[in-house]
């Protein structure tokens, strides 16, 4: 047992959290924001260069055959600087390309940073349950088609591929279709998204079934786990900073005892959310075991959901109005975690599936 | 990152939970699990079995009877004891008493004392609280004058724990009124609690029983070779030892195997879905500190350094866990029922209250973070 970063972990994340301290700071994040593509080409190269975009892919395709546990720490340097790309997309559509037939001749360009992808599943009233699928594939001589539509496709606007989910003959299985013209929407936490409709859309097959589904699901869970404990991360501290640096009554409001406690259970909230995303992160990469995996991951989300409400909501009470304003980035904090603790299923989606594994 | 137990500690796991299992005697296991009282004679049956293994000072330096354990082994240790049912150790020689003489005690104290604590023999007592000094144990007023070769004690103790099977306790008490800080002029005395002058009232708490007490002084006279570390020190040698005492707060063998009970004995309410998520929540709480528990021992482990301000959180989360345990045990109750174990459930509701004010209020530990850790 031991929770320290090996070598090569402590370094990539060190160089990671000295690019987005120079690079990715609240005033230049927000030009991104509002850029037309809703991200920054030089910022996805950045992460190719530095490996990120072949981290958890196969050796034999060009990645370092890493796991979560390996992204613990850049998840949570994203978190802090509220990273916008399409980072996780582009890690669960690869993860199910990698197991698919086409891995040799797509993930290389993917690993290399020329190939941003996204993954879309979840449909229209299916809320959080992943076997509600309804879009189908059918065979028309060599090729399939894809029918049916797929609802707030996050990363599509930026994606070249998408790998798209749908119903064959054998239940659930996975497609690669190349992304055309979408509509791109803005999230609550300003990343971008886009409707999908798939009429006799051409797909190449990349088999998969809902298993499969679901354990790329609990591997993004995860890193998303870590990824909060990030934004919690910042939350308390510049709530920290203002406590301290704020007067009122001619004193620094940190010195009263009523806010005092509400930062130390926020500092709490905080630590408790860190250790359920080691836990699921490091259970998603011993994936013999699915039960044990989906009920870490799905603890790890009750968890993180909870404190993510809890920090956020307290963060912005602590700044009194200030808290309120666009200007201030612990704003933008919260509406990534807001999001984030309903991404891949709520509390009470993943209460039940805790309770029923 | 590897959140494994590595073979050598999962083989140490083993061979703990095997003695356990033989060696625990199954009357003792029982009274744990359904709640009852545990006499004397039972928690120093099971000191004394420890003590003939060797395992009843894990943490002591070897040549006083320390299993040379690191610090994983001696977490799974406790860890086992409470997943177990085992009684409890009773901390007031074994963890607090015992730390303070070696550290500061003179090769004489040690040589009276450890040994005794060791085997047994002594039970003791902690006298800090008085009736104006709770949180603010530095106002303490008990009075020690000193006359030639003794002490002469006057004042009050209160809360005092299992003081009426205690033979000794050790006291802060003030040796010099006339400081300029409050936490100056303190002593730490080892008082005999046969001596004259010494007298005891009960205080018996809601849930009935009588574990605490008031302990009284009237010119009790201490021999000075029985105060620990200099005369005006008591405060530093109570800051030590409330570093020493918190890695096992979070208590969570002992939650786990709670869980576990809770779970079997709530099954009949599995389908309320308001129960069931309250009983989930509880689970992931305690899984969380769990993990929050080991990255302190791993940090502990890695730089070598005492736990930090930080670990108050362990007291915090522990003793919440404790408290909802036993609220959810006592909901899942028949509340028709009134046999033995039911009633004792409840009982035990109303005793764990307890847990969030003693050995520092969680109000006093939040204080302890804000300052220490956060700096505020």
């Amino acid at each position: 047992m031991n929770f320290d970063y090996n070598e090569e972990q402590q370094l990539l994340a060190d160089s990671v959290r000295r690019f987005l301290a120079k690079d990715y700071g609240f005033e230049a994040r927000k030009k991104i924001v509002a850029s037309a593509q809703g991200y920054s080409p030089q910022v996805w190269a950045t992460f190719a260069q530095m490996g990120l975009t072949g981290l958890p892919f196969p050796a034999e395709f060009g990645g370092f055959g890493g796991g979560a546990i390996d992204l613990v720490n850049v998840m949570e340097a994203f978190g802090e600087a509220l990273v916008v790309e399409p980072y996780l997309p582009t890690l669960m559509a690869g993860r199910a390309i990698a197991r698919s037939p086409l891995a040799k001749s797509v993930l290389p360009a993917v690993i290399e940073g020329r190939m941003k992808l996204a993954f879309a599943h979840i449909e229209k009233g299916a809320r959080y349950d992943l076997s509600k699928i309804s879009t189908t594939a059918r065979k028309s001589g060599d090729a399939w088609l894809l029918q049916g539509e797929k609802s707030a496709v996050l990363g599509a606007p930026m994606a070249d591929k998408l790998v798209v989910s749908a119903r064959t003959q054998n239940g659930i299985e996975l497609f690669l279709v190349e992304k055309e013209r979408v509509k791109a929407l803005t999230t609550l936490d300003e990343m971008r998204a886009a409707e999908l409709t798939l009429k006799a859309t051409k797909a190449e097959p990349l088999g998969g079934d809902l298993e499969l589904v679901e354990e790329i699901t609990d591997f993004a869970s995860a890193l998303a786990c870590a990824e909060a404990v990030g934004a919690m991360k910042f939350a308390c501290d510049t709530t920290l900073e203002y406590l301290k640096t704020r007067k009122q009554f001619g004193v620094p409001i940190g010195t009263f005892q009523a806010l005092q406690h509400r930062m130390v259970d926020m500092f709490i909230a905080q630590e408790q959310a860190r250790s359920m995303a080691c836990l699921a992160c490091s259970k998603v990469d011993q994936s013999e075991n699915a039960k044990q995996r989906a009920r870490a991951v799905s603890a790890a989300k009750i968890k993180i959901a909870d404190n993510a409400r809890h920090v956020s909501q307290e963060s912005v009470q602590l700044h009194g109005g200030m808290g309120m304003s666009e200007e201030l980035k612990v704003s933008h904090t919260f509406r990534r975690l807001t999001v984030i603790a309903g991404q891949f299923g709520d509390a009470d989606h993943h209460l039940a599936r805790f309770a029923a594994l | 990152m590897d959140l494994n137990y590595s073979a050598e500690e999962a083989a140490f796991r083993d061979e703990v939970r095997a003695w356990l299992s033989a060696s625990l005697p199954l009357d003792l296991r029982q009274k744990v699990s359904s709640y009852a009282h545990l006499s004397k004679d039972d928690l120093m049956r099971w000191h004394r079995i420890l003590a003939e293994k060797g395992w009843v000072a894990p943490a002591w330096p070897k040549e006083w009877g320390g299993t040379g354990w690191n610090l994983v082994q001696r977490y799974i240790f406790e860890e086992e004891l409470g997943y177990a049912g085992a009684p409890p150790l009773i901390p007031f020689g074994l963890a607090m008493c015992a730390p303070v003489l070696l550290r500061f005690g003179t090769e004489a104290q040690k040589q009276r004392f450890l040994p005794r604590i060791y085997r047994g023999e002594d039970f003791w007592c902690q006298g800090y609280s008085e009736p104006g000094s709770g949180s603010d144990l530095a106002s303490l007023k008990t009075k020690a004058v000193r006359q030639k070769d003794f002490y002469v004690v006057n004042g009050q103790k209160i809360w005092t724990t299992l003081a009426h099977y205690a033979d000794w306790i050790f006291c802060l008490v003030r040796t010099d009124p006339n400081t300029g800080r409050r936490q100056e002029g303190i002593s730490f005395l080892l008082m005999d609690m046969k001596a004259p002058g010494v007298t005891l009232r009960p205080l018996v708490l809601m849930d009935g029983a009588h574990e605490v007490n008031e302990v009284f002084f009237d010119d009790v006279k201490v021999p000075v070779e029985n105060r620990v570390h200099e005369e005006g020190q008591g405060w530093t040698v109570a800051k030590y030892l409330l570093g020493y005492e918190r890695m096992n707060t979070g208590r969570i063998g002992e939650s786990k195997r709670q869980l576990a009970k809770l779970k079997e004995y709530s099954s009949s309410l599995k389908n309320d879905l308001r129960f069931r998520d309250r009983l989930s929540r509880l689970e992931v709480e305690l899984m969380a500190l769990e993990i929050t528990n080991l990255r302190f021992l791993d940090r502990m482990r890695r730089t070598g350094q005492p736990p930090g301000a930080d670990v108050s959180m362990l007291k915090i989360k522990g003793t919440e866990i404790q408290q909802m345990l036993t609220e959810l045990m006592m909901q899942a109750t028949d509340p028709a029922a009134s046999d033995d174990f039911s009633v004792a459930v409840r009982k035990k509701y109303l005793s764990m209250r307890k847990t969030t004010i003693y050995a520092g209020s969680n109000e006093i530990q939040r204080n302890i973070i804000a300052k220490m850790t956060l700096g505020l």
